[in-house]
């Protein structure tokens, strides 16, 4: 503009429009903050009353003992995690047996197969899987799949057992696994996917080579989710697979390395960290007594667990990962 | 339509096109071929009955108004469009005589002899080893991986800025060299023709000028088809021009310096001096 007798309005807006941009950040910082607070206040509270269990039970008698009873009727209090560690892992690891390939595939097939329409139709059926109360589940299992599996596969199965909890619980984790997955995998640019058919390539080659490793960040995400979801699950298990610390008989394989026969621990009934601190609860237990400070040290162990399964996966996803 | 082709006609006014000189000496036979093809995306017409015969070993520019079904047309050839659910094709594309719409022939076939270079570079989150090995990879190559990606390199200019960094991401590579990677793994499979959709579009001047240089390289191994926007880039680096008008019309076929210095069709002439478009 060449008359340009007015110069343009740059000066800085009015105190009151600043403070109030300066207010949303403010707010939006406080709900983050909310939620690391949330977490360190739980684990400082883990930590202190696990610190006070710690002083009665050493730390090696906690992790080593092979028995776990808080509150015997006769006496002979034993507070060994060892058997409910047991129970915890194999629930979790069976669950992921179902939860990962199954979820996986379903990611991949809503991603990469399934028409526009089928997806529409199918994704809003998933997140309805997802929102079934976990205690719905618990009862399938002891009802509905505990029968079955006595009537056909295993006859000399338990009425509360490992396997039909671990079975339930993989599939109340399928949807994180596939719904977290499947968005990974559809915010893969499509023109990766147009390089390859333009190769070509046929679309399991494009799903499977390009777009899987194009995601494996959030898909490993979502497997860490769907596991840590497992490892705390507690509805499913204590309806299923009843709440008795077992520890199973323990043989020694080659070299002397000792294992557990899947069978004995997922054809019987057990307990998992989770039972057990429900179990606790409860009872009529007041704070202070050495039962209720297990509790904490559970937890803690719990956490730990978790902890470990994150940092894991991280170190996966990073050695993994496919940046696009 | 004034663009029947004969190898006469090739002939004769290619010795015009400037720098391509050295190919137009010879004859060509025909690698590509569009017979009455219409093209649909639902009612749409995008691709009104053009009939064309695309010589092999020389480089064919399609040119033409944003939305005249060049891109389109493209498309027809390694039957990318039928990703595209609303897409309908009728009439043939010959690519070797044989028909790639008929009920035998197996799109994946087809795209692993006509390769394909997009818009914008679009290499793989892998390194640069594995980009231009993919190709190899999924068709069972069983040859030496290593020599054939060194010649691909080497074919699409890029092996003596890479070599040393075989190993890194593709996508680390500036947006020219990424480009060229993509034209080195279209390459690595040993295609007969290699379709380019607008290759230099997303490129700054210098990096679309390299790829132009190479491009001509191509052709002295490849039939190349590539669709572009910049019409002095058609004329510079094309034997042959298809001019596309509005509605997917081919309005005119001829070589390059006959399409950019005395067109037919009063149309053509005024799309190339900017007076339609």
């Amino acid at each position: 503009m060449t008359d340009s007798t007015e110069s343009p309005d740059l000066t800085r807006r009015d105190g009151l429009k600043r403070l109030r941009e300066g207010t949303y950040g403010g707010l939006f910082a406080a709900c983050a903050a909310i939620t690391l607070l949330t977490t360190a206040a739980i684990f400082v509270t883990l930590l202190s009353d696990a610190v006070v269990f710690f002083r009665s039970i050493s730390i090696l008698e906690f992790l080593t003992g092979t028995n776990w009873s808080p509150n015997p009727a006769g006496g002979g209090q034993a507070f060994g995690i060892i058997p409910l560690l047991i129970g915890t892992l194999v629930v979790t690891a069976t669950a992921a047996l179902i939860s990962i390939p199954v979820g996986t595939l379903t990611a991949i097939y809503l991603s990469e197969y399934a028409t526009p329409n089928a997806r529409s139709i199918l994704k809003p059926l998933l997140e309805i899987l997802a929102g079934i109360p976990t205690v719905v589940y618990g009862y399938f299992a002891l009802v509905y799949v505990t029968p079955a599996l006595k009537a056909t596969l295993f006859p000399e199965m338990s009425t509360f057992n490992a396997l039909s909890a671990s079975i339930m619980v993989g599939i109340m984790t399928i949807p994180m696994v596939s719904s977290i997955s499947e968005d990974a995998m559809s915010a893969v640019p499509d023109e990766l996917r147009q390089a390859g058919y333009g190769l070509g390539a046929t679309k399991f080659e494009v799903s499977t080579g390009i777009v899987v490793p194009a995601s494996i960040s959030g898909i490993a995400s979502s497997y860490i989710l769907a596991v840590s979801r497992a490892i705390g699950e507690t509805m499913i298990v204590v309806v299923a697979m009843g709440a008795q610390a077992r520890m199973p008989e323990v043989q020694q394989a080659l070299f002397g390395i000792p294992f557990v026969n899947p069978a004995d621990v997922l054809l019987e009934s057990g307990m998992t960290i989770t039972v057990a601190m429900v179990q606790i609860t409860g009872g009529d237990l007041t704070g202070g007594t050495l039962p209720y400070n297990s509790m904490f040290a559970l937890g803690l162990a719990l956490f730990a667990v978790t902890l470990v399964m994150n940092i894991l996966s991280d170190i996966i996803a990073q050695r993994y990962r496919e940046e696009y | 339509m004034s663009n029947t082709t004969s190898d006469d006609s090739l002939i004769t006014t290619e010795v015009q096109a400037d720098s391509n000189d050295d190919r137009a000496a010879a004859a060509a036979g025909t690698a590509v071929a569009a017979r009455n093809l219409n093209v649909y995306y639902g009612d749409e017409q995008a691709i009104d009955d053009v009939t064309m015969e695309i010589p092999e070993k020389r480089v064919t520019a399609l040119i033409g108004p944003s939305g005249c079904g060049k891109s389109t047309f493209l498309r027809c050839i390694n039957r990318m469009n039928d990703m595209i659910e609303i897409c309908r094709v009728d009439g043939d594309v010959e690519f070797g005589g044989k028909n790639v719409y008929d009920a035998d022939v197996d799109p994946v076939a087809l795209r692993r002899k006509i390769g394909m270079v997009f818009q914008k570079p679009n290499p793989f989150p892998k390194s640069i080893r594995d980009n231009v090995a993919y190709g190899l990879k999924i068709q069972g190559f069983d040859g030496d991986v290593d020599e054939r990606v060194e010649e691909s390199l080497k074919g699409a200019a890029l092996w003596d800025e890479v070599k040393d960094q075989l190993d890194s991401s593709g996508l680390e590579l500036s947006g020219g060299q990424q480009q060229r990677l993509c034209i080195a793994r279209a390459i690595a499979p040993d295609p007969e023709v290699i379709l380019m959709d607008e290759p230099t579009s997303a490129l700054d001047p210098v990096a679309a000028s390299k790829i132009e240089d190479l491009i001509d390289d191509l052709a002295e191994e490849y039939t190349v088809i590539i669709v572009t926007h910049n019409m002095q880039q058609a004329a510079r680096i094309s034997d042959r021009t298809a001019v596309f008008l509005t509605g997917g019309e081919l309005v005119e076929y001829d070589d390059t310096a006959k399409i950019f210095e005395d067109p037919e069709e009063q149309r053509v002439e005024d799309y190339i001096t900017g007076k339609f478009g």
